[in-house]
Order: C-alpha cells, then structure tokens, then sequence
C-alpha cells in the first residue's frame, strides 16, 4: 500500500465519469448545461480535444442526444450527461437508440424532482424513469454508481455494455456521489478492459445490417466505411428498411430483448456485503450504499447481523441475487431509497415476500443518515 | 448528363422499396429527382454520402436512395447530422426536412446549425403543410389558409423559411420551386458545394392535403401557382414592396464565406494534442 | 488518530470556502490518510450560504456527510449560528471575527480572519488559506508540509508567493492565539 501512496488522487464523481469516459474509448461528448451534472461537460469539453475527440454544447438535451446517436452511426463511441430535466428531454431518442440499435450512454445525475425540483439536493427518483422513460416496450440497461471510483469503473462499463450488446446503457448517479470528492488509486490502463463494437466483415453486397446471428447483436458499419445501409426508428426488417409485417416485426422486437437477455448474468452486477451470516439484509444502490454501510458497522459492534446487497445494476433487475441472499437464511429485507419506494418495488417483486420486506423513504433532498438506516433495522 | 433511366438505376435502391409512399401529384419526387441530379452533376461518391431526414412525407426520402441513410425522430433531423459529421467529417451530409419538421420541432436546432455553420445541406421541402398526418396548419401555411385544424382559416402568420435561416447566419440560403427544376438542381449543386451550412427552401406542393382545401386541388394548379409566385431575386431588388406581396424570391439569397466548425474544431484538436504531447515529455 | 475526523468548513459563497475544503483533502491524502470531501451550496454564484465538508481518516470511510463535526471554521455569522449546534462536544470551533461578533462559545478560536487578510495581503480572496493554516496550526489535522504542498500545487503559478504569504499568516495567527490561551494569566508586553 505505501508504494501506491503517491498516485492516490482527489477526485470527484462527475471528474470519475469524465475520466473514465476518455478511458473507456469515448471520443464524442454533445451536452446541455445542467446542475448537478455540468462538471461531466466542462471537462470533457476541456480533455476530448487532447485525445483527438470532439465535445460540443447543444442547443438542449433533445439536440444532445440526437448528436451522439449520429456520432455513434460515424462509427465513434458516444456518451452524454445530464439530470433529471434534461434526462426528461432525452427520452424520446433513448428509444430510437433502442430500435436501431445504436450504442450510447447517457450518464444521468440525479437531483430531486419532479420539474425542476431541487437542483442541488440528492434524489433516486429517477430510476423507474431509466427503465421506462420511453414510450414502447424497450430493453434498455441500468447501472448505478455508489461511490466514485465506482463512477469511474461503471461508466467504462457503461461503454463496453452499450458496444457489446448495441443498446443505450443508462449510467444513474445521484448529486452526492457526482459531487462528492474521495480519494481514489485508479486502475492502470492495461488493468481495464474495453470492448469495442463488433464491425461486419462480410463485403458491403452480404451485409444485412439487423441480421439475426447467435449473440442476437448484428455487427454495426459505420456510416462511410462503404456499407450503405438504413437506419430507422420505425420497425424494420433485417435489412432495415421499414416494415409492418406481423411476422417481421414480432422477431425484429423479440430480438432486441433476448440480446439483452442472453446477456443477463454479466450485464446484472451486485454486491454482497457480510450476507453470509446476515440476519437482516439492507438493499441499496447509490449514495444509499455509503450509509448503509456506516450503519452495518455500527449495528454489527452491537451484534446484529445486518448485510447489505449493493445493486451496481438496476435494470434488467438481478433477481438471481435476491434468491442467493434468501438461500444465507434472511429474515427481512429493508429497502432504503431517496425515493418513495421505487426499486422496493421491484424487491417486492421478486422475493414475492417470502420473507418481510420493508422501505424506508426520504424524499426532501438529503442523503439517508446510518442512524436512519439502524433505527429501521432495530424495528424488524 | 445520365438519362433518367441510368439516373434511378444508380442511385435508388431496388429490393422491396417501391412503389414509393408519396401521393401521386406529389413535388416530393421533382425534389428528388433535383437532389439526384446535383450529386451526378458533382460526381459525389454514394458511400461518402450521408442522407438525414425526420419524420414526415420528406422524411421517407433517404429510404428510396443507395446512400448511407438515417431516418431519424421528428424534427431531429439535423442534430443527429451534428453528431455524425462531427464524428466523420469526410461525409457529405444531406439533410431533408419539411417544413414542419424543420421550423415547428426541429426549428431550435435548424437555427442553431445554421449559427455554428457545420458544413452540411439542409433541404426543406416546403408543402405549407403536415401532409403525412392529413393537412393540419403549419409553421408556414399561408395567413387565412384552410387546414384539418383551422377550418376557419389560418390566423398565424407563416415564417418565412429562407429569411429565417438567413437570420439565424446560414452562409449559404437558397430558394426555387418544384416548377423550376432546373434552377433548383442548380442551387442544389451550389449548395452541396458550399463549405458551410447551406439551406435549399423548395416550394412545393401537396394538391392532396392542401391544394384540395385551398382551391387548387390538382397538381398542375398548384405548380401553376408556384410559377406565378416566383421572382427572382436578381428581379425583385427593383420591385416595391406592394408588388411583392403574395410573392416569393427566388435563386441565391445569401452565399458568403465563414470559418467552418468541423475546420475550427480540427484546428482545435491539433493544437491540444501538440501541447498535451508536450505535457507528457516534460 | 481517531477513526474519523470531520471538519466542516462554512460561510457565504465566494470565500473559497469549497476550494479550501478540496486542499485540505488533498494535503490529508499527502498525509496517507483516507478521505471524503463535499459539500452543499445556493444556486447563488456568489453570496448565499456556502458549507464543505471535510472527513479524514485511517479507515475506510462509507457515509460522506457530516452530522455532527469534531472541528467547525465559521466564516460568516449566519453560519456560525446554523452550524455551532451540531459540533460535537468538546469539538473545536474557529470564528472569523471579521464577521462573527456574537460568539456562542467562549472556548472559540475568535481570529480576524479576513481583516488579517486584507491587512497584510491587500486582498480578501487569500482569506481561505489563511483559514486553511490556521486550521492546520491549531487542529493539527494535517501536517504542514502537507498542506503547503497541496496548496501550492492548487494555485496559478502567479500566485503562489501570495499563497505562501497567506499559508504562513495563517501559522503565525494560529501561534500567536494559542500562545494567548496556554497562558492567559501572563501578560507580555512585547507583543
């Protein structure tokens, strides 16, 4: 540990993502200014250009999305940033990136809502909005970042996912991991991984650009590398051109789920924290996690055995996780968000209460304390 | 100049697009057949082209052409085209829009392109009207027109599309109509060639959903109509105002020279990574 | 040291209040210390109220707020009334007596921060290293060294002499009201 002393660096949760977008492979930033998730922009307006990478400042979060989805078709990896209202703007594209496959992550920092909210106070509410924020049914992935270096080593996730499976990744931060400033050692270059989109091989005559292959992920031309092909946010066959014919359109919209499917076990990232023995497990994501952790080691030097299961994945939901936790014996579950009860929901869900489930909700703008957080355990 | 024929058969796309969607009558064709013609005149490479719509009767365009071709969400047309130029600069980038698409949804980010002056081309197929969703007023359906939604006769007043991009600092605006279409192919090619962003407004026509509800209810009425309200630009400098009234100018509006943002952006690029490279030796 | 320190940082926006909060992390990391920084602000720019938030420790450290701070520096009157409640008992609070006139604690650090400042320096905006340095001197939360060094690696070049200046005014502000304490009987006249 002394050895590494020196490369130990200050950092925040939005300069985490910023980095780890340059890191990641991204080249193309296009954003709308927007508290409290401007600093993402600032800095990657400043960095892109040393990386050979271009950053430009939309005319609002529509223009910004449609941006990188162009970006993406040129064949560069693309990302943006915004929060909740601007999240709201950006819905409308977030399906067109999901029908014609585009690969693209949108980081959105979390601030209280709904409208304009509380722009510098800390929210979760939007996290069924990143599952369901577009109209249509849609695959979509969510993950969700509960510290900074986190922020950092999920956006590259984020990227890696969206270019591996051609799909729109949502990357949730809420305000006090985005701004909050801890020390972090990140990893060397050779020790990260980064995925690139698989590119046809076959001559431009064979490409048949929504082919359905094994991995159900067509490879992706970019636009000017002489495959002339369609994209289009109507439903379209595998060539890509429009159609409404029942047959293709069912396997056409089939198809975009099961990708995501076929990779549910790597996509659905958890963590489990002292479960083994665990009597009661707390269930969190985001800033959410910091506190609960605090708690769990306050509650456990008074001998209750509380776990936690942090969620670095929201959506698809890692229901495996919850049958892992259940089978180390769990007599409850407690679920405490910045919302009123969004993935509580979910845990309900899954868990079809074998075991009792509780919420426990804040919703004026301020991080969940530990005391909080064992006060509700201790009323199990 | 390649016959008509030699023209669909080198750039349209041949499995299972056609018969086209367009209403038989419909200036969507002429437009095509202009912006077709521009290309073959220039000898632009079909895998260096990028075609961009939105959503709307212009927007089916880039389906029916052996391009790279996006078909985007309403009104978005040219902010997707943004990022894909930005992204691969070496592409001629084509955007189609109508006039709904480009001036109602999509009017913030057509002023702002035409503000940073990306070098693409903007072509506005201006039918008055929305046509694919049945004849409902539009951002330029003249003053006391009848539409689906003003029954009664339009009481907003119309932009006009070219002094709009004018404003908003395109450096390249041009205007004709599906009558003149050898003028058009003209100002087409012209703006394909402007380094900038350059706007083609083309007045043309709907006789299905507009024309029908406006007296004019055929096709030949309405390119009649499209004749008789032309002035060329070169003309109407020595008109009076009162005689220009009802009346729309014509050929080349505004041609000057701008920094171009891809260029700048380059410019940019170069410089932060000489110095970064310095940053790194010391 | 104990588990875990926190030190809040409060007054108006514009007295480089957060950026003071950012050099004490840094110089805590210089120290081989773990630590988190935040902090919470108006939508103001300038003015309005204005809080960092510094914790530092040996551990890891999960929860990045602070409830109930072991060391408080009140810039401004306003803060020191909202804030002075929540230090824990025994913590130790420093006041700028520039702007705080109706103390709440007579076991305070009472400095006329910016005053100082302006007096030595020409110019306010220095006010948050002198704060800094009387923090370092009176809590001895981070080491010296440390702090100059991330002070400086902060700062424009064309700076960094001021913010030496700033950094040893602060030292000498922080002897010099300790001196005062340790022996508050005696009374030197050469001063």
């Amino acid at each position: 540990m002394p050895s590494k002393k020196n490369n130990y660096k200050l950092m925040q949760g939005n300069e985490a993502v910023a980095q780890g977008a340059i890191d990641g492979g991204v080249r193309f930033f296009a954003g709308y200014p927007i508290t409290p998730a401007t600093e993402i922009a600032e800095i990657l307006s400043n960095k892109l250009p040393e990386v050979g990478g271009k950053f430009i400042q939309m005319e609002d979060e529509i223009g910004s999305i449609a941006a990188i989805i162009g970006a993406s078709i040129g064949g560069v990896k693309s990302l943006t940033a915004t929060s909740g209202p601007g999240f709201s703007l950006m819905q409308e594209n977030i399906g067109f990136a999901c029908i014609a496959e585009i690969p693209i992550v949108i980081v959105n920092v979390m601030r209280g809502g709904p409208s304009t909210g509380l722009p510098t106070s800390p929210s979760q509410g939007d996290v069924m909005q990143a599952r369901w924020g577009t109209h249509g049914d849609h695959p979509i992935i969510v993950l969700s970042a509960s510290n900074v270096y986190q922020a950092y080593l999920l956006t590259i996730k984020a990227i890696n996912f969206s270019e591996k499976y051609r799909n729109p990744v949502i990357l949730l931060l809420d305000e006090v991991v985005a701004h909050m400033r801890a020390r972090v050692l990140l990893p060397k270059k050779d020790e990260i991984e980064v995925l690139e989109r698989i590119k046809p091989t076959v001559p431009p005559e064979w490409y048949v650009p929504y082919e359905n292959n094994l991995t159900g992920v067509p490879p992706m031309a970019a636009f000017g590398d002489g495959y002339r092909y369609h994209v289009t946010g109507l439903v379209h066959d595998e060539k890509g051109f429009p159609t409404s014919k029942p047959d293709e359109v069912e396997r056409g919209l089939r198809r975009i789920f099961e990708k995501i499917e076929k990779g549910f076990h790597e996509i659905c990232m958890v963590k489990y924290h002292y479960l083994e023995d665990a009597d009661f497990c707390i269930v969190a994501y985001g800033s959410v996690v910091l506190s609960s952790l605090s708690a769990i080691e306050e509650l456990r030097k008074e001998g209750i055995k509380v776990g936690l299961l942090e969620l670095n994945t929201l959506f698809p939901f890692p229901r495996f996780a919850f049958d892992k936790v259940l089978n180390f014996g769990i007599k409850g579950f407690l679920v405490p968000e910045m919302n009123l009860g969004q993935i509580y929901r979910e845990v309900v869900r899954v868990t079809e209460r074998k075991v009792p489930v509780k919420k426990f909700n804040k919703i004026y703008g301020e991080l969940i304390t530990p005391d909080e957080i064992i006060k509700e355990i201790k009323k199990f | 100049m390649l016959s008509n024929k030699q023209l669909l058969e080198k750039y349209l796309r041949h499995d299972k697009k056609f018969p086209h969607l367009w209403c038989p009558g419909c200036g969507n064709g002429t437009i095509l057949h202009a912006i077709l013609l521009a290309i073959d005149a220039i000898g632009l490479k079909k895998d260096e082209i990028a075609m961009i719509s939105g959503i709307g009767c212009s927007g089916r365009t880039p389906v029916y052409v052996d391009f790279n071709t996006l078909h985007t969400t309403h009104g978005r047309a040219v902010a997707f085209a943004t990022g894909l130029k930005l992204a691969k600069p070496s592409l001629h980038v084509i955007v189609v829009m109508g006039d709904g698409d480009a001036s109602a949804i999509g009017g913030n980010h057509l002023i702002h392109a035409c503000r940073r002056n990306i070098d693409m081309t903007a072509i506005i197929y201006n039918n008055s009207i929305y046509g694919m969703t049945g004849g409902q007023y539009s951002p330029t359906t003249p003053y006391h027109a009848k539409a689906t939604t003003a029954t009664h006769g339009n009481i907003e007043r119309p932009f006009d599309l070219a002094e709009l991009v004018k404003t908003a600092g395109a450096t390249f605006v041009a205007r004709s109509t599906t009558y003149h279409v050898r003028q058009l192919t003209n100002l087409i090619e012209k703006a394909l060639l402007h380094k900038g962003f350059s706007v083609v407004e083309v007045i043309t026509h709907c006789p299905t959903t507009f024309g029908r509800r406006n007296k004019m209810p055929d096709p030949v009425t309405m390119v009649k109509w499209e004749k008789e309200i032309a002035v060329p630009i070169e003309k109407a400098k020595n008109m009076k105002p009162e005689e220009l009234e009802g009346k729309i100018t014509t050929g080349i509006l505004v041609e000057k020279e701008l920094p171009e943002y891809c260029e700048q952006y380059e410019e940019i690029i170069r410089q932060r990574m000489k110095k970064a490279k310095r940053g790194t030796k010391k | 040291m104990k588990e875990r320190v926190e030190i809040r940082l409060a007054g108006t926006g514009g007295q480089g209040l957060i950026t003071a909060g950012i050099i004490l992390a840094e110089a805590a990391i210089l120290d081989g210390k773990n630590v988190v920084q935040s902090q919470s602000y108006g939508p103001e720019a300038r003015g309005g109220a204005s809080k960092a938030e510094v914790i530092i420790s040996d551990r890891e450290i999960y929860y990045p707020k602070t409830s109930n701070p072991d060391i408080l520096l009140a810039m401004s009157q306003e803060a020191c009334n909202k804030y002075f409640n929540d230090l824990k008992p025994g913590g130790i609070l420093i006041v700028d007596s520039t702007f705080i006139t109706n103390v709440p604690s007579s076991s305070a650090y009472q400095i006329p921060i910016t005053k100082m400042t302006i007096e030595k320096l020409k110019k306010p905006v220095f006010a948050n290293i002198v704060a800094l340095g009387i923090l370092c001197e009176i809590t001895k939360i981070v080491t010296r060294k440390s702090l100059t060094k991330a002070v400086l690696e902060r700062v424009p070049e064309a700076f960094i002499e001021q913010n030496k200046k700033a950094l040893q005014l602060g030292f000498r502000l922080a002897k010099k009201e300790l001196k005062n304490r340790k022996e508050p009987e005696e009374f030197t006249a050469d001063e």
